[in-house]
């Protein structure tokens, strides 16, 4: 029985072994992966990262933000004026193609704004698009987008998070049907969509002169694989060549084994501490200033930074990621010290410190360091460990007042993004300061980048000052990826396929 | 026979619609869907605009009645999630798992019954030994780390094996192995206890001391009474695999069903992880009925009591 159990494996092993098919770069085919399930191609029905980052491939806006110098270019625009306040007029790019074959011109620019801003169409992420109030065809090649208010990050978000689509093919297949078979004018065309699991992208080469450029490698394979020690057996089984987000001890590793390329990068995610200054919860420690403060002084953030998150990451000292525009960074600093942290604790009338419920969502090790350190200073906190969903809900009740939470701002690089979004009374402002308020209302309806700045630097010191926030780093990324790939990571946590070659 | 079966039959009913509703209450209490499906970079305006449009915001008994009148009808509604019909959803993903189930199983009966029989012709022998090492081994090892050793060793060093996916028969070898590696002690020990029972019945002596041949006393007489509680057993293995294999599925990147339920709930994919219950408890309740009838067949008393 044995020999033939022994020769059987031996068979199977052989007959295993042929045929295995490697990623490299001979078939001129990216393998890469994805951790999440992405819920859709569809751009304006997705809320995910990867669709995001799907969605750069595939479509184009009407501006484009260049990496390097922060500045606007025009993509599917060839040129853009503020015609008053609230109408922003372009000319646009002549004789661009969609990957069906369509012709790019105004009708589409309107069909597509006007659809994603209809309230009936329930765009899941409204607020990416519910600032225009309509955008009008003037002509083939001229369409004036009108704004509901003086929005000064107009360029910024359609930049980001408008992508121009085909009108009469929309039209046809909807929400739906772009999900399956997404078209656009971008440097990759979608070949295949296995919702959720698969996606495949064929270079277009028929694709504009734009600032994005056209993309060098012919085809990128896009598999869901969920589980990040998968990601890398995949990786060293020359399944894959690139993975993203991994975690930075074993990042470390494979750098060390210098069989790949690491990359870290920042991304535009920072973590903060928030408080419920404002006693929307009841009565609480957190509406003395001096508590706050001691916060601010007990968490050793650079420590946090150096041994946990490592990489790119840095510290923030403001409400805000540091090139965000209108991001204030001269505020007050909060430097570790645990002695003017009891003190200060000790001048709010609790010398013994207090005991609270503390919340977080993500990167429990990072939060259970933070309740380490105001464990020292006499703060003891019962760590209530939640889903995001969960905990938003909470907060909306007014709950949940003293946390560990985190927030990318759409990688829009705008304060209007990321402070306004959480200081303008919101359910998830616990501060409310009628002051910062004004001042951050006054920077998000101006157009004139000075006034928006000075603005924004008044809310920003005062967050500072009261200690509203304890800001606390920013986050960053590794990608690991063959020796084969070239490819430079950028901070606002996009991959750019079109950007990629072969070394 | 038939008043039992439609007894049965009723029963199951009864307690399928039950576990749909406490899964429907349980997903309504344990947080806001808007919320989830919203996203984390949602505003508040996003979530109230969400709640109007699926109708978060009405009585909770009206949207059960609602979910339950369509599902009836055999409409399982839209994913939240995947915007796409749950129907056609689930089907893809059910392939991944009945195949993955079918498999494991297979393979768990087929390697633990005859180490269960040898195991119990010589007890205490040393194959009796490798068998308790084996089982003892199957049940002690959590099955990501089993899996994660199998790609190390099958993908990574001798790159025998894909470590992923589910395009082609080889990718589906490994989670198999770890998935069925998990149901076999249980059957294993189950067909040894059993066997060392029968073997030692009068009615086994009888047999032989009528002279019926060895095997025909082991296979005829004896496995097929102790295998009867290993059928039941098998049974509720097969349910737990097309609903549990989470861990198996998320580690080979299977996207089965079992991986889509566990996402589905972080996400609040309702009509997803209601659909998915549904079918779930459908499948113990068919694998409970297949068992007892098997049972029945194996085991004439059972046909008659």
């Amino acid at each position: 029985m044995k020999p033939i159990i022994a020769t059987g494996a031996i068979a199977l092993a052989a007959a295993l072994s042929s045929g295995q098919a490697f990623a490299n770069k001979a078939d001129d085919t990216l393998h890469t992966a994805f951790s999440k399930e992405l819920e859709t191609t569809d751009f304006y029905f997705q809320s995910a990262r990867e669709g995001t980052i799907l969605a750069r491939q595939v479509w184009d806006g009407l501006v484009y933000r260049d990496q390097k110098t922060g500045e606007y270019i025009g993509n599917l625009a060839s040129s853009w004026e503020w015609i008053d306040d609230t109408t922003l007029e372009f000319k646009l790019r002549e004789g661009i193609k969609f990957h069906n074959g369509e012709e790019f011109d105004a009708d589409d620019v309107v069909y597509t704004v006007n659809y994603v801003v209809d309230p009936d169409n329930h765009v899941v992420v409204p607020g990416n698009v519910n600032w225009m109030e309509s955008a009008e065809k003037i002509d083939k090649y001229t369409v004036r987008i009108h704004t509901k208010g003086p929005f000064p990050a107009a360029l910024e978000y359609l930049a980001g998070l408008v992508s121009i689509y085909p009108n009469e093919y929309y039209a046809e297949v909807g929400p739906t049907g772009m999900g399956q078979k997404p078209v656009g004018t971008g440097p990759y065309m979608v070949e295949s969509v296995d919702p959720g699991k698969h996606y495949v992208l064929k270079k277009y080469d028929d694709y504009h002169e734009s600032p994005k450029g056209k993309a060098s490698i012919g085809t990128i394979d896009i598999r869901t694989i969920p589980d990040v020690n998968t990601q890398m057996a995949e990786l060293f089984s020359g399944g894959i060549d690139m993975i993203w987000n991994v975690p930075s001890d074993q990042a470390t590793q494979l750098k060390a084994m210098d069989q790949f390329t690491v990359s870290n990068e920042s991304t535009m995610r920072i973590g903060y501490i928030t408080m419920d200054a404002a006693g929307r919860g009841g009565e609480n420690p957190f509406q003395k200033k001096e508590v706050r403060e001691a916060v601010g002084y007990a968490i050793d953030r650079q420590a946090i930074v150096d041994n946990l998150l490592q990489g790119s990451s840095k510290v923030v000292p403001s409400a805000c990621y540091p090139s965000q525009f209108g991001c204030e960074q001269d505020v007050k600093a909060y430097p570790y010290d645990p002695e003017k942290a009891k003190e200060l604790l000790a001048e709010a009338g609790y010398p013994d410190g207090f005991t609270i419920d503390f919340y977080a969502y993500r990167n429990r090790p990072y939060a259970e360091a933070m309740m380490a350190y105001l464990a020292e200073v006499g703060i003891k906190t019962d760590l209530n460990y939640l889903q995001y969903s969960a905990l938003r809900e909470m907060q909306q009740k007014g709950d949940a007042g003293f946390g560990f939470l985190t927030w990318g701002s759409n990688s829009i690089a705008d304060v209007s993004a990321i402070t306004s979004l959480f200081f303008k009374f919101g359910n998830q402002d616990f501060a409310r300061d009628e002051e910062v308020k004004n001042w951050l209302d006054a920077g998000d309806t101006t157009v004139d980048g000075e006034v928006r700045k000075e603005n924004y630097s008044k809310a920003l010191k005062k967050i500072a000052d009261e200690a509203y926030w304890i800001p606390l780093f920013s986050y960053n990324t590794n990608y690991v990826f063959t020796k084969e790939v070239d490819f430079s990571p950028s901070p606002d946590e996009i991959v750019r396929f079109f950007e990629m070659s072969w070394k | 026979m038939l008043a039992f079966a439609l007894k049965r039959l009723g029963l199951a009913v009864l307690v399928t619609f039950t576990v749909s509703a406490i899964s429907f209450s349980l997903l309504h209490l344990s947080g806001d869907p808007a919320t989830a499906i919203a996203g984390e970079n949602a505003t508040e305006a996003d979530i109230a605009a969400i709640n109007e449009q699926y109708g978060f915001d009405r009585p909770f008994a009206e949207q059960y009645a609602e979910w339950l009148w369509n599902a009836v009808q055999g409409d399982f509604g839209q994913s939240y999630y995947f915007k796409l019909p749950v129907a056609e959803l689930i089907a893809d993903r059910l392939s991944v798992t009945m195949t993955l189930g079918v498999c494991a199983i297979s393979f768990a009966l087929l390697t633990a019954v005859p180490l269960g029989v040898l195991a119990a012709i010589r007890p205490n022998s040393l194959i009796d030994r490798i068998a308790l090492f084996i089982s003892v081994a199957g049940q002690a090892m959590p099955s990501f780390w089993f899996g994660l050793i199998m790609i190390v060793v099958f993908s990574i060093k001798f790159r025998l094996l894909p470590p992923s996916g589910s395009e082609t028969w080889r990718h589906f070898i490994m989670p198999t192995i770890v998935l069925g590696y998990y149901a076999m002690p249980a059957i294993m020990r189950l067909t040894r206890a059993g066997m060392l029972e029968v073997l030692n019945a009068d009615y086994v002596r009888t047999a032989r001391a009528k002279g019926a041949g060895a095997g025909r006393v082991l296979f005829k007489h004896a496995l097929r009474n102790a295998i009867v509680p290993v059928v039941s057993l098998s049974a509720v293995q097969m349910g737990f695999m097309l609903g549990g294999s989470i861990v198996v599925e998320s580690i080979f990147a299977l996207h089965g069903a079992g991986y889509l339920a566990w996402e589905s709930i972080g996400r609040h994919d309702l009509p997803t992880v209601q659909a998915l219950i549904l079918i779930f408890s459908c499948f113990y309740i068919l694998f409970t009925l297949l068992s007892d009838l098997a049972n029945a067949w194996l085991d004439p008393r059972i046909r008659v009591g």
